[in-house]
């Protein structure tokens, strides 16, 4: 996986993309703001999603418990 | 649905067609796990290559990376591919970049069970039954194949036709038009040819053209 360290631990691009998601953001503004190609952030949400890192609602992510606890 | 063509020993093999749905995959890449659905809104250039550490292929990398910020400009992304592991990958980027100087800025896909490689046709078994050959996807922001290239293992590819393609592609979609033989940006475009017999009427006494004759006009974009 591309965000989280076979060990649990996570890549230096997750911490930075989890940092942001204190308030809801789309994929979109997350590519903006982070000046990331939409193809890496979309793979990095799908990834996190899976890991339990952050949750979406109505096509926004935020940062969850265990993601909080990552960083 | 997959095109199919039956060889004389009964094997079949996919080969995409322009025009149609890029077929869809998800592949482990040297830059995570990809879908090829998360390049929806990008164009995209989707590569193969017979394998890592051999000599042509590199100059190919470093040549794919070298327009990738041009491309980029584009709204294009670049994805390499190879039946190689993804640790010879990132291995062998650790190389070019090191001895070559040049970082590879760009995804590329492990498909060491040909899955992908399958998909688009990509191994031609009279060249070699275990390597992709030179391959070359140009999808669309839609995810539609727009252009293909094949070349031999022996003949690395010219990226700077690469990119003229791509350049050429968008320059239609946006204006309309098709594009000569060598075209370059800048260079006049080719109208739509007339189907009707009133219309290639109309087409020959349009000063807006320089027609040679009724099918075969130019203008200038601006």
């Amino acid at each position: 996986m591309a965000c989280v360290n076979p060990d649990g631990t996570l890549s230096s691009s997750a911490k930075e993309l989890l940092k942001i998601l204190n308030n809801p953001m789309t994929a979109e503004e997350i590519s903006q703001k982070l000046s990331r190609p939409m193809f890496k952030v979309r793979s990095s949400l799908r990834e996190m999603l899976e890991a339990k890192l952050i949750s979406s609602a109505e096509d926004k992510y935020v940062i969850t418990k265990e993601g909080n606890k990552k960083i | 649905m997959e095109k199919e063509n039956q060889t004389t020993e009964g094997k079949v093999y996919s080969l995409p067609r322009l025009g149609e749905p890029a077929p869809q995959f998800e592949a482990i890449t040297t830059q995570g796990t990809l879908k090829l659905e998360d390049f929806k809104g990008s164009w995209l250039i989707m590569f193969s290559h017979p394998a890592d550490f051999t000599p042509v292929c590199t100059t190919e990398f470093i040549a794919f990376a070298q327009i990738h910020p041009q491309l980029r400009e584009l709204n294009c992304e670049l994805l390499g591919l190879s039946i190689d592991s993804v640790y010879s990958h990132i291995a062998w980027a650790r190389t070019v970049e090191e001895k070559f100087g040049q970082k590879l800025t760009f995804p590329i896909i492990a498909d060491l069970n040909k899955e992908v490689a399958s998909k688009y046709g990509m191994v031609m078994p009279g060249e070699s039954k275990t390597e992709t050959s030179r391959c070359v996807f140009i999808i669309d922001d839609k995810q539609i194949i727009r252009a293909m290239i094949y070349y031999p293992l022996t003949t690395g590819r010219n990226t700077e036709e690469i990119l003229r393609t791509i350049k050429a592609l968008q320059t239609s979609d946006k204006n309309g038009v098709a594009t000569p033989a060598n075209w370059q940006p800048g260079d006049k475009v080719i109208v739509p040819t007339p189907n009707t017999q009133e219309m290639a009427e109309e087409r020959v006494k349009d000063k807006n053209y320089e027609c040679t004759d009724w099918f075969f006009c130019k203008k200038e974009l601006k």
